[in-house]
């Protein structure tokens, strides 16, 4: 069974013209302890259904299932599934509001009912987590660079401790030291943690490099989900709806347009060397400046 | 092309110093050293740096909402730093320089697409029937003609960011400074915005500054500007600069994929010229290196 499940939901928001659906009939299963991008192009709902994972818009139809129950039944406090599930939401530095980095990371905590002495290592920990230096604890969020105050707004969910974690574009306007960064560490906390990990984001080669699974919106419909091999092979499917793929992606179907075969579903640059590399031997000989 | 035979850049900057100022009791900030750069008329450059590199103070020096703490802004043969500049001297060099934000929410004033086109000119006071042109042109130049009497926020954000462009070209900008404006799009909507980009600089003339995190953008350029700590540390064709993978992975960058999977190939010892910067320059040299085997072998 899978944690998080959507259930034939549909969804249209209040005054938009009739049969105008932000989210049509969507089934979609979560896999446990994975990291699964959400891709689609501006307007295919992707933020729409991310903000069904944790109760702050409900469906019009259908389900959304956690451990198997309907958040929006009477057994299921929507507060609790709240804590449950930790949603960041973009650019949300511009979230911070308390007086010092620990008091804003606190704040989650602290709603939760935690007692001091769990907030305070909730803190300490997420903080860890996310490469803030104890000595920044102590200063006004505002003091902070861009990098950092993203860092500690995704520390402030973190320390939670949700059992799903959804960020929506969480590398968005950083430079690619910072997108390997902050990426890096949600993918080593996944790992450390076995929270399941949902990552909305434009950049396809950020999705290659980080996702196990990658699902696909278009229009408001689930195109397809699979591993993320498989759904970048679909190269042409993903044009169609506005989307792309990774540039190694691409390069890969020319190379086999032109008999160089290292397949279509090459989606990170290691392991187009990789497959290019045993091409090469396969073909025999040389090629190496002795 | 050696700057002599350019004429007199659109845009210089000479020796620039700046820093922001800091709180009551902390220092200044300093984000420019000693930074010169000339941009011709008719150029399109990409600046590319680290979050916190100096790429975005730049851009407010170029169109003058900020002034530097030394050295010279100077537009068009127009030192605006000297003693003798008034206010109306430097407004009258901004009307050339037009700005498109990062925030496609940001950046648009009216409600409806063509009157949003219009405000620029409006504020210049051009007649209206010019206006009319004007903006009938400068929408078709970013094929947004269809949305003329459209509702701005219902446009996706690639629209919003055509809509933005098209209102520079409206008021005859001859230099647009594009600050991360694709950052926040899809990727339709940064294809679309990027063609927009190339139209206008090759077809209409206009002098492109494009500031991006994007490697693949920057190689759509004719000349890419790296910037580090408030420094250029690099300045060549995208084929030159890109070249230098190890260099610019130190300052916190990438290099477009196909570059990185040449380079690593190079790494092996294998005979790979890395200025391969398109997915098609790069598929003729691995074209030419599995060829070369077939010969060896």
């Amino acid at each position: 069974m899978s944690i998080l499940e959507v259930r034939g939901v549909s969804f249209s928001y209040k005054g938009s013209a009739a049969g105008k659906c932000a989210l049509k009939d969507i089934d979609l299963s979560f896999q446990d302890n994975m990291i699964t991008g959400l891709i689609g192009h501006t307007g295919s709902g992707k933020s729409t259904l991310v903000q069904m994972f944790n109760g702050l818009l409900k469906p019009d139809s259908g389900q959304i299932l956690l451990d198997g129950k309907d958040i929006w039944s009477d057994e299921v406090k929507i507060r609790d599934v709240r804590f449950r599930v930790g949603l960041v939401m973009q650019y949300p530095e511009y979230q911070l509001f308390a007086e010092t980095v620990e008091a804003d990371i606190a704040y989650g905590p602290g709603n939760m009912g935690m007692s001091d002495d769990e907030i305070s290592d909730a803190v300490i920990k997420s903080a860890g987590f996310v490469n803030l230096d104890p000595s920044q604890l102590k200063k006004s969020p505002f003091d902070l660079s861009g990098g950092q105050k993203r860092r500690a707004a995704l520390a402030g969910v973190i320390a939670m401790g949700p059992e799903i974690l959804v960020l929506d574009e969480p590398a968005a306007g950083l430079d690619p030291a910072g997108r390997r960064e902050i990426l890096g560490k949600i993918k080593e906390y996944q790992r450390a943690s076995g929270t399941t990990v949902i990552i909305v984001s434009h950049s396809m080669e950020d999705m290659a490099m980080y996702c196990d699974r990658v699902a696909v919106l278009a229009q408001g419909r689930l195109m397809f989900e699979g591993t993320t091999p498989e759904v970048f092979s679909r190269y042409d499917e993903l044009v169609r709806v506005g989307l792309d793929v990774p540039e190694i992606t691409r390069l890969a179907a020319r190379l086999d347009e032109e008999g160089i075969g290292i397949g279509r579903d090459v989606y990170t640059v290691k392991y187009a060397y990789e497959k290019f590399t045993e091409f090469l031997k396969e073909s025999k000989g040389g090629g190496k400046n002795e | 092309m050696t700057d002599e035979n350019k004429g007199t850049p659109i845009v210089s900057l000479k020796n620039i110093n700046f820093a922001y100022p800091g709180d009551e009791d902390t220092p200044p900030v300093p984000v420019l050293h000693d930074l010169s750069l000339d941009v011709h008329e008719g150029e399109f450059v990409a600046v590319l740096g680290h979050n916190g590199s100096g790429k975005s103070t730049l851009a407010k020096l170029i169109c003058m909402v900020l002034s530097p703490d030394s050295g010279s802004v100077i537009v068009q043969g127009k030192d605006l730093c000297g003693d003798e500049i008034t206010e109306k001297d430097i407004y009258a060099a901004r009307r050339d320089i037009g700005l498109v934000f990062q925030n496609p929410d940001n950046q648009l004033v009216a409600t409806i697409v063509e009157e949003d086109v219009a405000f620029g000119c409006e504020n210049l006071g051009i007649p209206s029937k010019e206006i009319r042109i004007r903006v009938d042109e400068a929408l078709a130049a970013v094929g947004m003609s269809d949305y003329a009497r459209s509702t701005v926020y219902k446009l996706s954000g690639g629209q919003k960011q055509r809509v933005a462009i098209a209102g520079a070209l409206a008021m005859k900008r001859r230099l647009i400074v594009f600050d991360e404006s694709t950052a926040m799009l899809d990727p339709s909507g940064r294809r679309e915005v990027m063609k927009a980009v190339e139209r206008l600089n090759k077809e209409d003339g206009v002098t492109v500054i494009f500031i991006t995190h994007y490697m693949n953008e920057a190689a759509m350029a004719d000349r890419v500007v790296v910037m580090d700590r408030g420094r250029i540390v690099m300045d060549g064709s995208p084929r030159d600069v890109f070249t230098n993978v190890s260099e610019l992975r130190e300052i916190g960058l990438d290099v477009p994929q196909t570059t990185e999977l040449l380079y690593m190939l190079k790494c092996d010892g294998y005979d790979v010229s890395l200025d391969a910067i398109t997915v098609d320059e790069c598929t003729n040299e691995l074209k030419r290196l599995t060829g070369k085997f077939e010969l060896n072998g």
